[in-house]
């Protein structure tokens, strides 16, 4: 769970973790446990954005996700879109967010991620190629449910207090 | 970006200037998707991005195929043994097969000369392995480690060696990503061989699995049938096998058939697939260098045995040209 406040990331660090984060959206995986697999990237914005809007202020979102579209070769400027607006819901609302308690903070979580996929549906739908597959909601429900485990990982990693 | 201190006064921030920087960038990605879809503007952007993410994207996938190789060459003798025998068997009956192979290849040049068509076949073949990432689970899309300096182009077919396997959508400097025959956004023009009635596969998401919802509900279509590439469109060679007709619905209240049919590549399973060059001169007379990139691709392209087939290696099915009138029904196939 995040809670802190007075943290000291530079960016050295913050690009090494959203890389890592990058490759661990495309390393193979057995295609059941694909379906599965969170959204790391959106994660680690998440947690960026609660721990302090200052620290990258959307731009981090932002190159997270054209870095995501380049990766995985999707239309250009759909996940910085998606992440930005969840990065900026999430940066609003991270005074409250981080006095929560862990099921309600993972729950917030949950809506936020959920958010990411409904914007990346609607624009995959917009743009004419809609993936109308329920199991793509998965990832999302999995996504929620890493929060503790990304959360407490990265304040061991990322922040030193 | 922010010069300033991380820690120094959180409470002050996120106000009006994250908003402004909220619609300031999302504007920006608006505009970049829109000149992504609409306009085709980033093309080169996109290429030059894609070969930036490909060191990253190979070296992902790098312990597992280090892994493979490992495992492969510690294979057991038994297992080297049995598979010795099983290709020496395949070896036989493709032998057998290719007795025949070179009189009809001269029997159909000449029926072809007569009928005043070109044969369009496969002239030069690429081995192109495929890098094991996952782009994303509900589109069929795959990485493979050839680029355009191995002379790979936009729209360039690839098949592997049971069928077709999808053609080359972005291409890289030593990267290309190719779009599977079974991707939602892919369609292929097929032919069902047994009638040589034409229509259009598409694919479906599954790997498993293609649709054709466009023949009549009077067309003659049965289970087991085998549908080749029709080569209309001329970025498929023609007569290449895409898929065996799995399931033929008949609905009265439709005026279509619905029928599926399983891709004859092995789409989830090919760890490497053939790019393929091949002469499509009927279908654009006039060859333009992104078309036909045969002239000026051959010199450097690598010819080295394992990639390289003979010419005329395709012309196992006989083919109209696509300029005749539509299900010619080959003489004493029914």
């Amino acid at each position: 769970m995040i809670r802190r406040n007075r943290t000291n990331v530079g960016w050295p660090r913050i690009v090494v973790i959203t890389l890592v984060a990058l490759t661990a959206t495309v390393a193979p995986l057995p295609s059941w446990l694909e379906l599965v697999r969170p959204d790391f990237v959106a994660l680690t914005v998440l947690w960026f954005s609660l721990l302090s809007p200052r620290l990258t202020g959307l731009f981090h979102a932002w190159g997270a996700g054209l870095a995501l579209d380049a990766f995985r070769g999707v239309l250009f400027g759909q996940h910085a879109l998606t992440l930005i607006v969840i990065a900026y819901v999430a940066a609003k609302l991270r005074l409250q967010v981080r006095a929560f308690p862990p099921l309600q903070q993972t729950a917030v979580i949950l809506a936020l991620l959920w958010l990411n996929e409904f914007l990346l549906f609607w624009i995959d739908g917009v743009a004419g190629h809609p993936v109308t597959d329920w199991r793509r909601w998965l990832a999302v429900a999995a996504g929620a449910a890493c929060w503790p485990l990304i959360a407490g990982l990265y304040a061991r990693v990322a922040a030193r207090h | 970006m922010t010069p300033h201190e991380p820690n120094s006064r959180p409470l002050l921030l996120g106000g009006p200037a994250l908003g402004l920087r909220l619609i300031v960038l999302a504007l920006m990605s608006t505009g970049l998707m829109v000149a992504d879809h609409r306009q085709h503007h980033l093309a080169s952007i996109r290429d030059w991005l894609s070969a930036a993410a490909y060191p990253f994207q190979w070296a992902v996938q790098a312990p597992l195929a280090a892994w493979t190789s490992a495992s492969e060459s510690l294979a057991t003798r038994s297992r080297i043994e049995a598979d010795n025998v099983r290709l020496a068997a395949d070896n036989f009956v493709l032998r057998l097969k290719l007795m025949r192979f070179d009189s009809l290849v001269q029997e159909n040049q000449r029926l072809r000369a007569a009928g005043e068509s070109t044969a369009r076949v496969v002239q030069r073949t690429l081995v192109a392995e495929i890098v094991r990432v996952d782009l994303d689970p509900f589109r069929q899309r795959v990485l493979v480690s050839k680029g355009t300096r191995a002379g790979v182009f936009r729209g360039q077919a690839a098949l592997d060696a049971n069928g077709v396997y999808g053609q080359v959508t972005r291409a890289g400097p030593v990267s290309a990503e190719v779009i599977l025959i079974s991707d939602p956004e892919h369609a292929i023009p097929v032919q069902v061989n047994r009638t040589g009635a034409r229509t259009i596969a598409l694919g479906t998401g599954r790997s498993g699995m293609l649709s054709l919802p466009y023949l009549p509900r009077n067309a003659d279509v049965v289970t087991g049938d085998l549908l080749v590439s029709s080569g209309l469109g001329g970025v498929y060679p023609p007569g290449y096998p895409v898929g065996k007709v799995t399931a033929v619905v008949h609905d009265p209240d439709q005026p279509l058939l619905a029928i599926e049919a399983e891709p004859l590549a092995g789409l989830d399973r090919d760890p490497e697939i053939l790019l393929v060059w091949f002469d499509n001169a009927v279908v654009e007379p006039e060859p333009e260098p992104e078309s036909a990139p045969a002239p000026d691709a051959t010199p450097d392209a690598p010819t080295d045995a394992p990639g390289e087939l003979p010419a005329g290696a395709a012309a196992n099915t006989p083919q109209p040209a696509p300029a005749d009138p539509p299900a010619p029904t080959p003489p004493g196939e029914r």
